[in-house]
């Protein structure tokens, strides 16, 4: 009985053939791991540049400053590996954010403020969610509509700022669990369960592996029997329900909602999750690499506060760092992906 | 290779079809047909294409909703509505299209919807077990966690059976699937489907391997334009009477020429390639192809064919050796530069890299010409619709299918839309790449057929296939294919199937 083997034909085993098996077996991660490689350099080369860089008390603050966005970038990676795009979360995290805060202040109860806030976050992502799914609107095109009615409705709650002075919301962020020099908030523990939950559920269920099926190639895994529509639908949702979680954890963190947050923020997003070693083309990407990806954006941020430069070398950096991570991409995934 | 009669017929059917009606926009698809599959049989369905093999299948398997008629599985009457119901009520597809999902491993794709779960979580290690188990019951040695995507089509083909058969699968629907499959795996797969038989598993073999099929089935069912021409015993047909149903003709002979004398090819080749090598699979080859000359390729899957013609048509690029046309010395740097100099190719994926579905037929044809011509020098619309129709004419199309999407066109007619985009930019040599994969046997002959009188017109042609049959009777002379390298070229009427399999066979394949 012949056997039908992975060997090549010529059977020296060296060093460039070996690397080539590896990163083929472990093609997926190769940009994540790019973005751990340039998150360790970030690191280094600020502690060298400024020596007082690593400290607990930067690291901590590294996490609390960023956790909405990271809250918004486990959503967001659901969404972009189903090879779809959501670009209204900024503008349903400013939404949910200005209607809590709304609420607080008219008296509602808080029991009853924060869910409302989660589920008018998942209203609109599953608005979207069937927009895409049943009325064939582009991705794109239905987040877009999503971002215009979650600004609209901010603007309908309120014009400006509204203060929020409901003891249990600014528990939230005032509260600091200490580890030595090390602190947490609880927004930033709920941050870091939202991560942790997202990258469990892509990983070790059904539905998470649904999501990846779809990005794979939605027609064959609709013909392997899988419930397509539902697990893209639910991907919008899922979104939809991290803005309004952001929209939480952004109004306990400035102590206010406010109509205008969140302007442009969804690119914000978007370019974490691809730093992170999302395929924009759906089907391959980490939880985890989007967690290191607004890590990398959090330290380039600090680094530009650190040097007291203008925060629009911000902005300069991220777009170059983007093209240099998706011109990465292109190379892993054209060299691993053969067709005989 | 087995018939059955008497007994079976005692047994009930599993699959039954009774006065199944479907329409398709404003075709009749299958028209009032009767079809049955008993449990432990390899059944085959053959015919032409736009017979309504697909649309029977798709009938089964849930994908398309009979309008009229009754399908039945087991004795109790059904209705699906998606391809899961028909899943989950037994019958699985294997695809001729490799429908499993290249971004995840081996062992997901093949548990996919059916993971083994611990907690509400998949079970990883117990999930790779599983995969590991089926795959060593098919012999083959894949590992269940790299990616889908880093193997070849071959493999992942045999990854998409092992995965149709590891649920409790009562009927086997196999679509060409061993389009993609060398000998040995071919041989392999019908091992499996001996041991599914063994079992009472009913199996839906649709091949256009007339061999193969001989080989394999219990039972033939023959569809010709949608309706039901019989169901008959292999024992009891001979190919030509299975190809006549088929075709409800006498099938087309096929007009073989006078051989080219190869004596003085060297000299007189048009094309000549020496040493030619390239990373992506081709070493040291030398060619040389004379005008009017078909030059077969025979080798296994992998051994270089596909690699040796995107090499001469500029597609790949050349790490080392030399080629020229007429004598000169040209560096074929880009399929551009390939088909200004005459040679053009046929990619044997069609659909990826030829065809452009969603636009016409006449847009098809005559795409090439107007991307030589340029921007500036359109061709005009009514000198386009001549140029086609008259390329229509030619090959057998039909004028109506003209301003059709020619993603909706059968294999064969696909394949003759390819060749009269090549022709219309009237090219010297001509490299066709599996041209006749997945067409029916009466298009098959007919595209032989074609290349044989461009031949006798002086176009020189490079027919590469995986059918060594074909090959030898298309060809002049055939070279040779193994691990990369050209063992030999040899005039075609020296040669026989064996001895040519000999020649191919990889020296450490040699035990069967």
């Amino acid at each position: 009985m012949t056997t039908m083997t992975e060997t090549t034909s010529a059977d020296k085993p060296s060093v460039a053939q070996g690397l080539s098996a590896f990163t083929t077996r472990h093609a997926s991660w190769l940009p994540t791991f790019a973005a751990v490689v340039i998150l360790v350099v970030l690191l280094a080369g600020a502690q060298i540049r400024f020596g007082n860089f690593i400290t607990p008390g930067n690291m901590s603050a590294l996490l609390l400053d960023n956790a909405f966005l990271m809250v918004l970038a486990v959503g967001m990676t659901f969404v972009i590996l189903t090879a779809g795009i959501d670009l209204s979360v900024g503008s349903v995290m400013a939404f949910t954010g200005i209607l809590g805060a709304s609420m607080l202040a008219s008296g509602v109860p808080t029991i009853v403020v924060i869910p409302t806030m989660l589920l008018s976050g998942a209203a609109i992502g599953l608005l979207i969610g069937v927009l895409v799914q049943y009325f064939n609107v582009q991705p794109f095109i239905a987040s877009l509509a999503g971002l215009f009615l979650g600004r609209g409705l901010a603007y309908v709650v309120s014009l400006s700022s509204i203060r929020v002075e409901d003891p249990a919301v600014l528990w939230l962020q005032g509260t600091r669990l200490r580890m030595g020099d090390w602190y947490i908030t609880p927004t930033g523990i709920l941050a870091l369960v939202v991560v942790i939950v997202g990258a469990l559920v892509l990983q070790f269920t059904r539905f998470g592996r649904t999501i990846y099926a779809v990005g794979g190639s939605e027609s064959s895994a609709r013909l392997m029997g899988l419930n397509v529509s539902r697990a893209k639908v639910l991907a919008y949702l899922i979104s939809g329900l991290c803005g309004g979680l952001a929209g939480l954890i952004l109004t306990a963190f400035s102590g206010a909602g406010y109509p205008r947050n969140g302007i442009g923020t969804e690119l914000d997003v978007i370019a974490v999750v691809v730093i992170g070693g999302t395929l924009l083309t759906g089907g391959r990407g980490y939880v985890l690499g989007s967690l290191i990806g607004v890590f990398v954006f959090g330290v380039i941020k600090a680094i530009i506060s650190f040097m007291g430069a203008e925060q629009s070398w911000m902005q300069i950096i991220v777009g170059a760092l983007l093209l240099l991570f998706i011109v990465v991409q292109r190379a892993i995934v054209s060299r691993t992906s053969r067709t005989g | 290779m087995e018939g059955h009669n008497g007994p079976m017929d005692e047994v009930r059917p599993l699959v039954e079809l009774n006065r199944a009606t479907v329409q398709l926009g404003t075709t009749l698809a299958l028209d009032d047909v009767d079809f049955r599959m008993f449990p432990g049989e390899v059944h085959s369905l053959m015919g032409e294409n736009g017979a309504g093999k697909s649309t029977l299948i798709k009938a089964i398997t849930g994908v398309i909703p009979l309008q009229a008629g009754t399908l039945k599985l087991g004795g109790e009457t059904m209705r699906f509505s998606s391809p899961h119901d028909a899943q989950r009520a037994g019958i699985s597809t294997v695809y001729q299209e490799i429908n499993l999902l290249p971004n995840l491993t081996v062992a997901e794709n093949i548990r996919l919807g059916r993971e083994p779960r611990r907690w509400g979580v998949i079970d990883g290690p117990r999930m790779r077990a599983e995969a590991k188990a089926v795959l060593d019951d098919l012999g083959l040695d894949i590992d269940p966690a790299s990616l889908l995507g880093s193997h070849a089509v071959a493999v992942q083909q045999l990854v998409a059976i092992a995965r149709a058969i590891s649920v409790d699968v009562r009927v086997l629907v196999l679509d060409e699937p061993t389009s993609s499959l060398d000998l040995d795996e071919v041989g392999e797969l019908f091992r499996v489907i001996r041991e599914l038989k063994e079992r009472g598993v009913a199996i839906l073999f649709v091949s256009h391997f007339l061999d193969q099929v001989y080989e394999i089935c219990d039972r033939i069912t023959v569809l010709r334009d949608g309706a039901l021409v019989g169901e008959y015993l292999p024992t009891d047909l001979l190919r030509i009477e299975l190809v006549q149903k088929m075709l409800g003709r006498a099938a087309p002979e096929y007009a073989s020429r006078d051989a080219l004398e190869s004596a003085d090819a060297v000299e007189d080749s048009y094309l000549s390639a020496r040493g030619v090598t390239s990373a992506t699979g081709i070493i040291e080859a030398n060619v040389d192809l004379a005008e009017g000359e078909v030059l077969g390729v025979a080798g296994l899957l992998g051994s270089g064919r596909t690699a040796l013609a995107r090499v001469l048509t500029g597609i790949d690029r050349l790490d080392a050796g030399s080629i020229r046309i007429e004598g000169k010395p040209v560096r074929l740097d880009s399929p551009r530069k390939a088909l200004s100099l005459g040679v053009v190719y046929s990619s044997e994926n069609r659909r990826a890299e030829g065809l452009l579905g969603d636009l016409s037929v006449l847009d098809n044809i005559t795409l090439a010409l107007q991307a030589q011509r340029g921007a500036f020098r359109r061709i005009k619309p009514e000198r386009q619709r001549e140029l086609a129709a008259s390329w229509a004419d030619a090959l057998a199309l039909k004028h109506t299918d003209l301003d059709r999407p020619v993603g909706t066109l059968s294999g064969g007619n696909q394949q003759k839309v390819m060749l009269a985009r090549l022709l219309a930019l009237s090219p010297r040599v001509l490299v066709l790449d599996e041209p006749t994969r997945g067409i029916d046997v009466g298009a098959k002959v007919e595209i032989q057929n074609m290349v044989s009188e461009l031949a006798t017109n002086g176009l020189s042609v490079v027919f590469i296939s995986a059918e060594l049959e074909e090959v030898l009777r298309v060809s002049d002379r055939v070279a040779i294919l193994r691990d990369a390298r050209i063992v030999d070229t040899v005039t075609s009427g020296t040669l026989t199937v064996e001895s040519v399999l000999a020649l191919v066979a990889h020296p450490a394949s040699s035990e069967a």
